[in-house]
């Protein structure tokens, strides 16, 4: 076996010891972990090269590893957590499910689709991924133990699927697992993924979704990211859509007490559809990146974006949109909104909405607002006997509604507005 | 004034304008009626001069002079008028800098002297004035913030102040009510004379009871398929442009 | 008239020659090549400084040293050889002509292409007597040629003022106290690689000081100009305005044509007291480079204001048709409770031009505000990025910030880059950022051409158009020239 590259020495001493730590880890296990030798072995020696993502590194500006390099984390061994009483949190659909506790693939707890062939048993490398420009991808690629590899048929309608995710440690135990999915949906398939991850105590979540979307077919994917507030997330997703395919995506952050979801969205054939929804509901000390890059690669895409953040605490909220169109993505149509609504004086938000554009003949616009709740609006509400908690709930909610509103797929909205319900409570005085 | 002798057209490798005759005499209205996709904005098109709409055989001359070789500006400066369907927005464009910059540019063009500023803000508020549009449309900018009713008496208001020999009026009356349709049928009326002609492009017969059109011709698939009077166009109102088409065929 | 031809006129048009490419010959007084603690000595000497002030760049150079260019910006460039450059050229010392014949041909010729009128080219060239009250001037001048001011003028009306507008080099031995107190407050020597260079080897630049409660009587200009090969310029420009003062600085450049890239890393620093006002309006036209891209200026610039004092001012205005490479943020610092900053740009570029410019308002007082306009125009092979950061502190309550970020792209082989940075940390501020991207639509231009107009100055007016909400930012005397500038520049290139 040929010896990994050594780091970059330009990394902080925290940076190159968390990296020599997994590296050392990766090691270890070398040889004895499932799936593609080729494709992990390529993703090991990308991120022994790179290291973490670093202090330079511009798409990690707003988001310090930190904490997190600080952090040492073991395998996981046996799930500590009552999984069960997890899972019945979980929105009640007859849908079928797929449970991952702690990066695994849970046969007793999962129902298997019909409609849909499903994989599992090990990491789902796909080739949207790209571990040598993204460090965590990199790291995934190297560690990553198991996942699910979804597959919709030409034509078909695949209905709904849950994708679930419970994480499980402890904070003098903290474990990290690697979870690598892959959807493909071929031409013509359509496919709602309800995709959930929660958890309990510490550990860090470090998922890579690939996600190919064949020409005229559509993917919903509706994302609850729920984990325990001791916990680390980071997610990292590639769409790529084929001709006149959409990618419809809403995000939802309210767990975690550092996370961080990065989706890669290309438009790669002409009239292809992006929507990269999100809002990030956070309170006490939690820092969650949204950070997104929509790539028009080909002509008469249209792409929307509409982020939301609602920050409370001392937490912050970091929000990166960059829209790229390539030199012959002509008739672009790209808008991109992203509000902030700081509702304590220690909040902080930290938006970067970018555009990158070589094409001339294109549409593209992007808007930003920062702000507290209406002074005006409020005092309307409580002339009219509305008492104060409510009013503020009510323009909180009426903030939130224009992400949350479009999302079509019902059991999807319910699960996503019972969600910002129950923060909604959890943040009352 | 104008004379089309058997025009052909085509937009995108499509042809569009099958065999054109039309002759517009000096001092003489006209009316284009036909149904939608019929080419009467392609015909309106092509005799301006814009991209795109290629000229695949024909002639047009303009008081004598080839006018499908001149630029869109050298028509203008020659006395061609178009009235857009869909006017233009120019954001932060003065509407006064901008008409008197057009104004100026085509009396240039015919060696005039130029208007100055005193000059034309006399000119042009005497024309808003007469047009009952108020002032403050020359303060704005072209067409941003328009209604639908306001871009067309803009129009009609820049027909005035240049004076053209022959306007050509795109479904001007498209979208407008009946206080703006008798607005921009006196900014044509208020123009004709001995020396000055227009072509009228409408879906409606309505725009046709306030200019009185000396013909009316009927254009579908690309031809002029019947001429007449101003009793045509009552007759296609009453009966509907499929009778009149099935006829010709 | 098909497409492609249009496209090919816009091309035409945006590939215009630089019409302000011309170079003067003069007897130049030139430190050798190359850059170290001698050459800091040596101009340090030449302008008879005082001991504190070679101290502070001695101080700058080794933070220098310790630094690394910076690469964040989207500029690309061969790397610049720091050691093969000259710090120091000042055009040969003359007693002060008593005439207009007296004075080098030469010069006067670069006033005459530069388009300065005759009496103040005789100001400008230092002819004894010449700045007399006879026509009332509307314009003070003081002309950086090459390194060294050669004159300033109209100093008796704004003395009578109590305003002080000098050579940097002058003021430092005038008014010591004034300099020493201010230079680096805003800009400090390790605050950037450039602006650290800036700090050990800058050899001239204005000095403005607007006593307390007075209101500048006339606008302060300055020509700036880069003369001497290879050599770098390091302009330095400190305007402080006094409680209650008002001041309008205008900066405009142009420069003579040349094969080899030309460094220039000026630092502005603007100091507005409590209740002042600062507005600093720049049209910057320097050597773009040729059509290939080869040569032009290369142009890293430290620009910022301190509105230290509560209600105060700053304002920027900007108009950016020059240069290969602009790297230029100017901004404002606002401290004072009610202060505001202001920022207005348009950059245009065309052929194998490169800007990456926007601003920086930090927020750390209360209810400070501050507004962004920015228009990007880009044609040909160029790129236009602007970057811009708003920064809320948490004690900046009740800030306000807008922002209007436009593109306009002139073909299809330029790029426009819009990147801001929006960070808030007080709940009670207010932000708004908006963003948009689009050409010059094939319509409008056929509408204009419709109504009689040429295409060329259908674009011009377009452009013009887009341009407007900066453009009536400027002072009279820039505005029409700004225009002229943006109509030049863009010949032929819409489409």
């Amino acid at each position: 076996m040929t010896a990994l590259p050594r780091p970059r020495a330009l990394q902080p001493a925290w940076s190159q010891d968390a990296a020599a730590a997994f590296v050392a880890r990766y090691e270890g296990l070398r040889g004895r972990l499932p799936g593609d030798a080729a494709a992990r072995e390529a993703g090991a020696a990308a991120f022994a090269a790179r290291g973490l993502p670093g202090v330079r590194d511009e798409a990690w500006h707003f988001t310090s590893l930190r904490a997190l390099a600080e952090t040492r984390f073991a395998e996981p061994l046996t799930p500590v957590a009552d999984c069960a009483a997890m899972l019945a949190r979980l929105p009640q659909t007859d849908a079928p499910r797929l449970v991952f506790v702690d990066g695994r693939f849970r046969d007793d707890l999962s129902v298997v689709p019909q409609s849909v062939s499903v994989r599992v048993g090990g990491p789902a490398y796909a080739t949207l991924a790209n571990p040598d420009r993204e460090a965590m991808v990199a790291l995934n690629t190297m560690l990553a133990g198991d996942g699910a590899a979804i597959d919709v048929a030409a034509g078909v309608d695949g209905g709904t699927l849950l994708l679930v995710s419970l994480g499980t440690g402890t904070a003098d135990r903290p474990v990290a697992f690697h979870p690598r999915h892959s959807v493909h949906l071929a031409d013509g398939a359509s496919l709602t993924l309800l995709d959930v991850v929660m958890g309990e105590g510490a550990y860090w979540h470090n998922a890579v979704l690939e996600l190919a979307i064949g020409e005229g077919a559509t993917l919903v994917h509706l994302r609850l990211q729920d984990e325990s507030h001791a916990a680390f997330h980071v997610s990292t997703v590639y769409a790529d859509v084929a001709a006149r395919g959409t990618y419809d995506s809403f995000a939802l952050t309210l767990g975690g007490k550092w996370a961080r979801m990065e989706v890669h969205a290309s438009l790669s054939g002409p009239k292809a559809v992006a929507h990269l929804n999100a809002a990030q509901l956070l309170g006490g000390s939690q820092h969650a990146d949204f950070t997104t890059v929509i790539t028009h690669a080909a002509p008469h895409c249209a792409s929307r974006q509409t982020v939301k953040n609602v920050l409370t605490g001392r937490s912050r909220g970091v929000f990166q949109g960059k829209i790229e169109v390539a030199r012959d993505a002509q008739k672009t149509d790209g808008y991109q909104m992203n509000q902030a609504l700081l509702l304590s004086p220690d909040a902080e938000i930290d938006s970067k909405p970018e555009l990158e554009i070589f094409a001339d003949d294109v549409k593209c616009s992007h808007g930003a607002t920062v702000g507290e709740l209406d002074g005006e609006q409020l005092f309307y509400l409580r002339s009219r006997g509305v008492p104060q908690a409510e009013a503020r709930s009510m323009l909180v909610r009426a903030f939130l509604a224009e992400a949350l509103d479009p999302i079509a797929h019902d059991a999807g909205r319910a699960m996503l507005e019972a969600a910002v319900s129950a923060w909604w409570e959890r943040q009352a005085p | 004034m104008l004379k089309i002798e058997g025009l052909t057209a085509s937009v995108d490798g499509k042809a569009i304008l099958k065999g054109i005759d039309l002759v517009v005499p000096d001092g003489e209205v006209h009316a284009i009626m036909g149904p939608n996709g019929s080419g009467k904005s392609t015909l309106s098109y092509v005799l301006a001069g814009r991209d795109g709409y290629e000229v695949t055989g024909g002639s047009a001359a303009f008081d004598g002079a080839d006018l499908l070789a001149m630029e869109p500006e050298a028509r203008a400066a020659a006395g061609l008028f178009l009235a857009f369907q869909y006017p233009v927005e120019l954001p932060g464009v003065n509407n006064a800098n901008f008409l008197r910059t057009a104004l100026n540019a085509q009396r240039r063009a015919r060696g005039e002297a130029e208007l100055d500023a005193v000059q034309f803000l006399k000119l042009s508020r005497a024309e808003a004035k007469r047009l009952s549009m108020p002032d403050d449309m020359l303060k704005r900018n072209v067409n941003v913030g328009f209604s639908g009713g306001e871009k067309k008496r803009n129009e009609v208001l820049q027909m005035a102040i240049l004076r053209p020999k022959l306007a050509i009026l795109d479904e001007t009356d498209s979208g407008l009510d009946i206080d703006a349709l008798k607005i921009v049928a006196d900014g044509v009326n208020a123009l004709r004379g001995p020396a000055t002609s227009a072509l009228v492009i409408t879906h409606y017969q309505r725009l046709l009871d306030y200019i009185v059109p000396d013909r009316v011709h009927v254009l579908a698939g690309g031809r002029i398929i019947r001429s007449g009077g101003p009793e045509l166009a009552l007759e296609l109102e009453a009966s509907g442009y499929a009778s009149v088409v099935a006829e010709a065929a | 008239m098909s497409e492609s031809a249009t496209l090919e006129t816009l091309n035409a048009v945006t590939a215009t020659p630089y019409k302000w490419g011309f170079s003067t010959d003069i007897e130049m007084d030139m430190a050798p090549k190359g850059l170290t603690e001698d050459t800091i000595r040596l101009i340090s000497a030449r302008k008879e400084e005082p001991a504190w002030l070679l101290a502070w760049r001695l101080e700058a150079f080794a933070v220098w040293q310790k630094m690394e260019e910076p690469d964040w910006a989207r500029v690309k460039h061969p790397p610049i050889d720091y050691q093969d450059l000259h710090y120091y050229a000042a055009p040969k010392k003359k007693a002060g002509p008593k005439s207009l014949d007296e004075v080098d041909p030469e010069l006067l010729r670069t006033y005459e292409k530069l388009g300065i009128p005759l009496k103040e080219r005789a100001i400008l060239a230092g002819v004894e007597g010449a700045d007399g009250e006879g026509d009332r001037p509307q314009v003070a001048m003081d002309a950086v040629f090459d390194s060294v001011s050669v004159a300033t003028t109209f100093k008796a009306t704004l003395a009578k003022a109590g305003v002080i507008f000098c050579p940097i080099s002058e003021a430092v031995r005038e008014h010591p106290n004034l300099v020493q107190k201010y230079l680096g407050s805003v800009v400090p020597q390790s605050d950037n690689f450039f602006a650290a260079l800036n700090c050990a080897v800058f050899t001239d630049g204005s000095f403005v000081y607007i006593p307390p409660g007075v209101r500048c009587p006339m606008e302060l200009s300055t020509y700036f100009r880069i003369n001497a090969r290879n050599t770098g310029q390091f302009e330095r420009t400190l305007i402080i305005a006094d409680a209650g003062s008002y001041v309008s600085y205008l900066e405009g450049c142009t420069a003579p044509q040349r094969d080899e890239n030309q460094l220039h890393a000026a630092v502005v620093e603007l100091i507005a007291h409590d209740d002042a006002q600062i507005k600093y309006s720049t049209v910057q036209n320097w050597y773009p480079g040729d059509a290939e891209g080869r040569g032009g200026i290369y142009n890293f610039v430290t620009k910022r204001g301190d509105c230290r004092g509560a209600r105060s001012k700053i304002s920027w205005t900007q108009v950016e048709t020059g240069s290969a490479i602009t790297w230029k943020y100017p901004s404002c610092v606002l401290r004072g409770d009610d202060s505001v900053g202001e920022f207005y740009s348009v950059a245009v570029t065309t052929n194998y031009q490169q800007a990456d410019t926007g601003t920086k308002m930090i927020h750390i007082g209360r209810n400070t505000r501050s507004t962004i306009v920015s228009k990007g125009i880009s044609a040909g092979h160029s790129n236009n990025t602007y970057r811009g950061q708003v920064k809320v502190m948490p004690k900046a309550h009740g800030a306000r910030n807008h922002t209007q970020c436009d593109s306009l792209l002139i073909g299809s082989t330029c790029g426009a880059h819009t990147v801001p940075y929006i960070e808030s940390r007080n709940p009670t501020a207010k932000l708004e950022h908006e963003a948009t991207t689009s050409k010059i639509a094939e319509d409008q231009l056929f509408y204009c051409r419709q109504r009689g107009l040429s295409e060329e100055d259908a674009v011009g007016l377009i452009v013009n158009g887009f341009c407007k909400d900066v453009l009536k930012e400027l002072p009279m005397e820039f505005a029409v020239e700004a225009q002229k500038l943006l109509a030049v520049s863009l010949e032929g290139s819409v489409g």
